[in-house]
């Protein structure tokens, strides 16, 4: 037998190379987390004390489960710490695989974020939709960039003295926005911003003034939620700037009367002056998370068992919420996806968000619908009974991003460059025209759409 | 070149002087001179950082209402903050050249004090002191019956505030550089000027401020430089409000940069006095080297 000679040529040798790493590249490249190694993440840091040393539990937890070395650098936004690591990463294409995006570092990280449409599409599929606002933040471009976060998501609600507003506005708002499903239609339909400035004259009357921020500061996007209610839209959808409109106009006037029965300090307030206000018991109402609640509880419970946590009020076009989503990301650079991906859903499972909202004492509002629903933390929650049954939104209320409904580029930089709150400022505080403040606004609008 | 003549070599002072002075060299070159060309780069890219735009994203500056606001602020916040801090540098020096020698040293470690606190640290301690609601100022104004005053919150009072900060946290480096230059000046030029019966202002005129205008002229350029890319002072206390009338370049930049995404318009921001400030030092130093030559 003749045995044919075995000769490989170089041809042979890269057809044959070629050949397998074909199939190397065809193959579905499988890789759980079972098999990965390290995981790093740079995760946005918790006000509320406790609630980090949970969430690196659960995720402790999930790594040890998955035989994956979970690693989590706890990032505090004070002093844009979060950003400036986020813009580092972002600009060295390295550093942890997992990272928070709060609000807009989805439209301003896009470019080096993964696209995780499979995973949010997953969690939909498993747990539900997601809130509207959460497909405006970080569905960009056609792709999602964000996963729902665990953590850091929430939506400003009025946080009120119900006994100052009952003596001095003779507003029950306990009766309005009870802390169960029997909520009054007729009374909360007259729950307007109309009805909110003759209550706002009376406690300013009374010495206990509504006080919310009109500096450049991110509490600042009351005005924003307020501006929807009116339906006033610096740029609208199709990303034309329409600042100068009647409902523009509408809601200057609006606000002109309103910050009329206002702290004059409001102008220099910080993200922090707003709690402070209602926690030394001078203020009557804020727009906040439910962290004033449980500060005040601690420094001050006679403030806080009179607190209750209740619905925006309603403009001519609807009752809007200021939202202030958080999302995970994968960086485009991470070196462990498949695990990336895979902590991305464990996430999204209820058990987890029911930890982390408990962790949060009711701070956090999951992004995912069917979580917030059915959470016991908001019921629960006392003193007084029922204080953030309210909380997450119960009624007609919905949530608006800041900027909304200008494409999210240009919603972030309106945001970013506080337009909203600059222009309301020069007009109620500066003196500035109507026509003046709107004209400025162009020329910054025309600004921060510059390609 | 064998190992003998290697070592001749670099023991010439010269080379000695080369080789202990590269660590700061390398530290300059890292630190400064690569971020200063790499955020030249920058300016030149457009907002996405995918396309050289040239001096579009100047040329787009000049358009915006704000960032001329931000340009006359910084001019004004710098003059008048130099202005003063040379003034009360000079008067502090002064008098504290006044005091018997042994009197000296308290006085001259308790006024550096401000200077020798990390800036963001003290400007916290100020931010308590002016604080919008809740001031320990107005605090005290009002037990005194006198109506607070809105430090932050109203533009003529937060540039006040800003500027007083700033003069607060600077004015003991004057003091200490003309406190130097004081001593430096021989004690014989104010006995002649005494004989000739020449008196405390003739004096200051005509012998103090001459043999000081070197000194005077390098602190002030140092302290425009530096007042000019002030930054904490206005991030601690204003954030650049109350309606963007208190941004510096510094502080501009970095809403515009960092917070807001556009690193290329932000680093044409901080970029945008280099040139004016490059002018005013290469007149400044020619001048001193100048007047070196003619002593």
């Amino acid at each position: 037998m003749e045995l044919k000679k075995a000769y490989l040529n170089r041809r042979k040798f890269v057809k044959g190379i070629s050949a397998a790493g074909g199939y190397t590249i065809a193959a579905p490249y499988v890789k759980t987390a079972h098999s990965a190694g390290k995981l790093l993440l740079g995760i946005w840091s918790h006000w509320i004390p406790g609630a980090d040393d949970k969430l690196r539990h659960i995720l402790v937890k999930w790594g040890e489960k998955n035989g994956v070395e979970v690693k989590v650098d706890f990032i505090t936004s004070i002093g844009n710490k979060l950003l400036l690591t986020a813009q580092a990463e972002s600009r060295a294409q390295t550093g942890h695989d997992i990272f928070s995006l709060p609000t807009w570092f989805g439209t301003m990280f896009k470019h080096r974020l993964e696209p995780i449409d499979d995973v949010v599409e997953d969690i939909i599929n498993k747990h539900g939709p997601l809130l509207d606002s959460a497909r405006f933040y970080a569905h960009l471009d056609g792709h999602w960039r964000g996963a729902p976060a665990p953590t850091g998501s929430f939506f400003d609600s009025f946080v009120s003295r119900f006994d100052l507003f009952k003596e001095h506005a003779g507003i029950d708002l306990k009766e309005m926005f009870p802390a169960n499903e029997n909520r009054n239609k007729e009374l909360i339909n007259n729950w307007t911003y109309d009805t909110f400035l003759i209550a706002a004259e009376k406690l300013y009357n009374a010495g206990r003034p509504f006080g919310a921020t009109i500096g450049a500061t991110p509490d600042s996007r009351w005005l924003s939620s307020l501006f929807t209610a009116y339906g006033a839209e610096l740029v609208n959808k199709d990303g034309d700037i329409s600042v100068d409109s009647d409902s523009v106009r509408e809601v200057l006037e609006y606000l002109k009367k309103l910050t009329e029965f206002m702290p004059k300090s409001v102008y220099a307030w910080d993200d922090s002056s707003n709690n402070r206000w209602i926690i030394s018991g001078e203020g009557s109402v804020i727009s906040n998370p439910a962290s004033a609640w449980a500060v005040a509880k601690r420094d001050n419970p006679d403030v806080a068992k009179n607190l209750w946590h209740h619905d925006a009020p309603r403009g001519p076009k609807g009752r809007f919420r200021p939202d202030n989503s958080q999302f995970w990301g994968i960086w485009s650079f991470a070196q462990n996806k498949s695990a990336a991906k895979d902590l991305l859903r464990y996430v999204s499972e209820k058990p987890v968000v029911d930890a982390c909202v408990e962790a949060s004492q009711g701070y956090d509002i999951p992004l995912i619908i069917s979580h917030f629903k059915d959470n016991q933390t908001w019921v629960d929650a006392s003193p007084p009974d029922g204080v953030l049954y309210n909380y997450p939104m119960r009624g007609d209320e919905v949530p608006v991003a800041p900027g909304y409904p200008a494409p999210p580029e240009i919603a972030s930089q309106i945001t970013t460059q506080y337009i909203i709150a600059n222009l309301v400022a020069r007009i109620t505080s500066k003196g500035q025209s109507i026509k003046k403040g709107i004209r400025w606004a162009e020329n910054e609008l025309e600004g921060i759409m510059r390609g | 070149m064998n190992i003998n003549n290697l070592l001749i070599w670099l023991k010439q002072k010269p080379r000695i002087a080369f080789f202990m002075c590269l660590p700061l060299i390398l530290m300059v070159a890292c630190l400064i001179i690569y971020p200063f060309f790499y955020s030249i780069f920058l300016a030149t890219l457009n907002k996405a950082e995918t396309k050289f735009v040239g001096l579009a994203n100047f040329l787009f500056l000049f358009k915006r209402e704000t960032f001329w606001l931000v340009v006359q602020q910084s001019i004004f916040f710098a003059l008048v903050a130099v202005f003063f801090k040379a003034l009360i540098g000079f008067i502090a020096a002064h008098s504290i050249n006044e005091l018997p020698s042994k009197g000296q040293r308290k006085w001259r470690g308790m006024l550096l004090i401000p200077w020798v606190i990390p800036p963001a640290l003290s400007t916290l301690g100020w931010w308590w002191l002016f604080e919008p609601t809740y001031s320990a100022l107005n605090w005290a104004l009002e037990k005194l019956s006198i109506d607070a005053i809105p430090w932050l919150s109203e533009t003529f009072w937060a540039r006040f505030s800003i500027i007083l900060v700033n003069i607060w946290v600077g004015a003991p480096f004057f003091l200490i550089m003309y406190l130097a230059a004081l001593k430096s000046i021989p004690e014989d030029l104010y006995e002649a000027a005494s004989i000739d019966g020449a008196n405390y202002w003739q004096k200051l005129f005509f012998i103090t401020l001459p043999m000081m205008k070197n000194i005077i002229s390098i602190t002030i350029l140092f302290s425009i430089i530096v007042t000019f890319a002030n930054f904490d002072i206005v991030r601690v206390l204003t954030r650049g409000g109350p309606i963007d009338t208190t941004h510096l370049f510094a502080t501009y930049a970095f809403r515009v940069g960092i917070e807001s995404g556009d690193i290329p318009l932000g680093a044409a921001v901080s970029l945008f006095m280099f040139p004016v400030l490059a002018v005013l030092s290469f007149i400044i130093l020619r001048n001193v080297r100048k007047r070196t030559n003619e002593v």
